[in-house]
């Protein structure tokens, strides 16, 4: 890549404490636990692009996005967009003015959207504390034009939310989400809550304003189907770390860690190919007490000594043993 | 999709849809509500506008005559030949007047430590649910301490505090402050406790992330978001509340801690009447009680019915 990447996440880790109480503790002579959410993940974003986080539930994807945006403050790591450290103290002011660039969308349309906040003053909200436009007709005009471009009328301002579908609600909290011109907009599962009906009809019009606008998603999911349909690139998720990246066609066309194979094969063939459909196999392990070694050896089909003991570094966008010693030919 | 609004079925104005509303429907179908409403409103009228109202000054020293003293309700004085609704009083004071200044104090007691209370507990319960941790766990277990001690007997310690830092001399005129002071503070825990149980469950919602996210500080999320989310269950305690404070009031001023004999409220009308009371002068001690309980009463069926009517679960 020539010019840095818009957003460069380097090494990111997350501790949760999920000990007991400190009086368990002391009477129950318990130890302190930690669970390991998200441990070592890095990758870039380019302008402009889709990248995607899948894995399954527990991966640690949302953990990700919120510390992406700040909501969470790492453990270890750093995220750095357009250049400005998300978590160094020094450049809190500079963060302040990244804020308005970056913004959110978030799984649950019900719980996004403050239920006794008028759908003008929700979209409204971030406008006022940025000051995009200043004076009330001004900022009026601003919030009939977003609700006009997500496909939703003017009018629908004086409306409280429960008073809209879920998809409308999805695409008001869109609407919230362009209100201060953002650039980068993290979506978590935007639509795993919606219809399947509505559901494309969201993720088209989230592409039609990645085109119109320029806009960079970090688009996280547990849906393949919709992640292709989104991505430009593609990092698969297990048990807090990157098992693999890859450019998005590639990874459907060509996976290779052994999970995102796994993953594959689970998911069904509408072309009735007669292709044998695998179920995956195994659960995601306890985070809190994770196996040693690569932490998907229990349930890989390719396991060998060396798995059980050494973690595989991230080496050529997969992390694994067998594929980086060419045991697997790749399919 | 959709480029036409939804259908607003809302042309009618402002009173007719809180007309319509399932709030006023469940209140008009409440006969027992409808009358405990009409009482209260009553009363606090009667209350507010005493001075309009009350035929005789039961404060003017000047306009009182002994000879008054006594007088049976509705029956002409033997001496003077007035006549006293309710009857009056060993100084030949009015009791009907008696009681409309009385209820003014008494109302202005209870409204004033409610509010007190509920800005302390509100304020309180919202920091320690938002933030949590140490911070929460010190106000929480504040709060446990307050509750396990009778709200009066708080309410006789701070009153006593007070008694003994005040100079006498401003005394009488701080008696309504320290009272309100002293019954607010003996009942911010109830609004800590429930304000701080529904701001868990807000603050996890993501609205809340959503306006962290374009950097708002944690009061004006707070303030703004998660305060009216909060709010409901508080407006039904405080309803409650307010028939409790004018209770907690009275029966401070009953113990002879509360308003002085020169701004007497319900509970020392009471006090004093129940000095008469085996000597056959009933009526001074009957009406201002009368009055007590009816204002108690009213305001508590309309708490019950608010508790009813926001709850869902109910319906």
């Amino acid at each position: 890549m020539s010019e840095a990447p818009f957003v460069e996440v380097r090494d990111l880790r997350r501790v949760f404490d999920v000990s007991k109480p400190w009086l368990n503790r002391v009477l129950e002579n318990a130890p302190r636990q930690y669970l390991k959410a998200v441990d070592g993940v890095s990758f870039d974003i380019a302008r402009g692009e889709t990248f995607a986080l899948v894995g399954e539930s527990g991966s640690g994807k949302s953990t990700v996005a919120r510390m992406v945006v700040g909501l969470l403050p790492p453990s270890d790591g750093t995220v750095a967009i357009a250049g400005v450290s998300m978590n160094d103290v020094d450049v809190a002011q500079e963060r302040q003015r990244l804020r308005r660039r970056i913004q959110m969308i978030f799984q649950d349309p019900y719980a996004s959207l403050n239920p006794r906040w008028r759908v003008g003053r929700i979209i409204a909200e971030p406008i006022r504390a940025f000051q995009i436009v200043e004076g009330e007709a001004a900022i009026n005009n601003r919030v009939g034009e977003l609700l006009t471009l997500v496909g939703l009328h003017p009018d629908d301002r004086s409306k409280f939310p429960h008073e809209f579908s879920g998809g409308q609600r999805q695409r008001i909290a869109i609407a919230r989400a362009l209100a201060s011109n953002a650039e980068f907009i993290v979506c978590d599962e935007p639509t795993s809550a919606l219809d399947v009906s509505v559901q494309a009809q969201i993720l088209n019009l989230m592409r039609d304003l990645q085109e119109r606008l320029g806009l960079t998603y970090l688009f996280i999911s547990h849906n393949l189907a919709v992640v292709r349909h989104m991505a430009t690139r593609i990092g698969v998720m297990y048990l807090g770390r990157l098992v693999e990246i890859s450019d998005g066609k590639q990874l459907f066309s060509n996976p290779r860690h052994p999970y995102t194979r796994m993953l594959l094969d689970a998911v069904p063939d509408l072309a009735m190919t007669g292709k044998a459909r695998d179920g995956v196999k195994g659960e995601i392990p306890n985070p809190i007490s994770p196996p040693c070694g690569c932490t998907f050896h229990p349930r890989c089909p390719l396991v060998f000594d060396r798995c059980r003991i050494e973690t595989p570094p991230v080496i050529d966008g997969v992390a694994c043993h067998a594929v980086n010693e060419g045991r697997v030919a790749a399919a | 999709m959709s480029s036409t609004p939804l259908p607003t079925p809302r042309s009618q104005g402002r009173l007719a849809r809180l007309w319509d509303s399932d709030l006023a429907f469940s209140f008009r179908s409440s006969p027992v509500t409808v009358a405990a409403t009409l009482l209260a409103l009553l009363l606090v009228l009667a209350a507010v506008a005493a001075p309009l109202i009350a035929p005789y000054d039961p404060f003017d020293p000047a306009s009182l005559d002994l000879s008054d003293g006594f007088s049976r309700p509705m029956e002409p004085n033997e001496i003077t030949g007035k006549v006293f609704w309710l009857g009056s009083d060993a100084q030949g004071r009015d009791i009907f007047s008696a009681i409309l200044y009385g209820s003014r104090v008494s109302l202005l007691v209870g409204a004033a430590s409610v509010l007190f209370s509920l800005v302390i507990g509100v304020g309180l319960g919202l920091v320690a649910g938002y933030v949590g941790g140490r911070t929460e766990a010190l106000i929480m277990r504040v709060a446990d301490v307050q509750l396990s001690f009778p709200a009066i007997l708080v309410a006789l310690l701070v009153f006593g505090v007070a008694r003994g830092l005040i100079p006498p001399a401003l005394q009488e005129q701080m008696t309504l402050l320290v009272l309100v002071v002293a019954i607010g503070l003996s009942n911010w825990a109830q609004y800590a406790r429930t304000v701080r149980g529904s701001t868990l469950v807000e603050k996890n919602k993501v609205y809340v992330d959503a306006a962290r996210l374009i950097g708002l500080k944690a009061w004006p999320v707070m303030l703004k978001h998660v305060l009216p989310n909060v709010a409901g269950p508080v407006l039904v305690i405080a309803t409650i509340n307010l028939a409790l404070a004018v209770i907690e009031e009275a029966t401070l001023s009953f113990l002879g801690v509360g308003m002085p004999p020169t701004q007497p409220s319900l509970g020392t009308l009471i006090r004093f009447g129940q000095q008469y009371l085996f000597s056959g002068e009933w009526w001074i001690l009957l009406f201002p009680s009368l009055v007590l309980v009816l204002l108690a009463l009213s305001i508590n069926l309309f708490g019950d019915w608010l508790r009813d009517a926001l709850n869902p679960k109910l319906r």
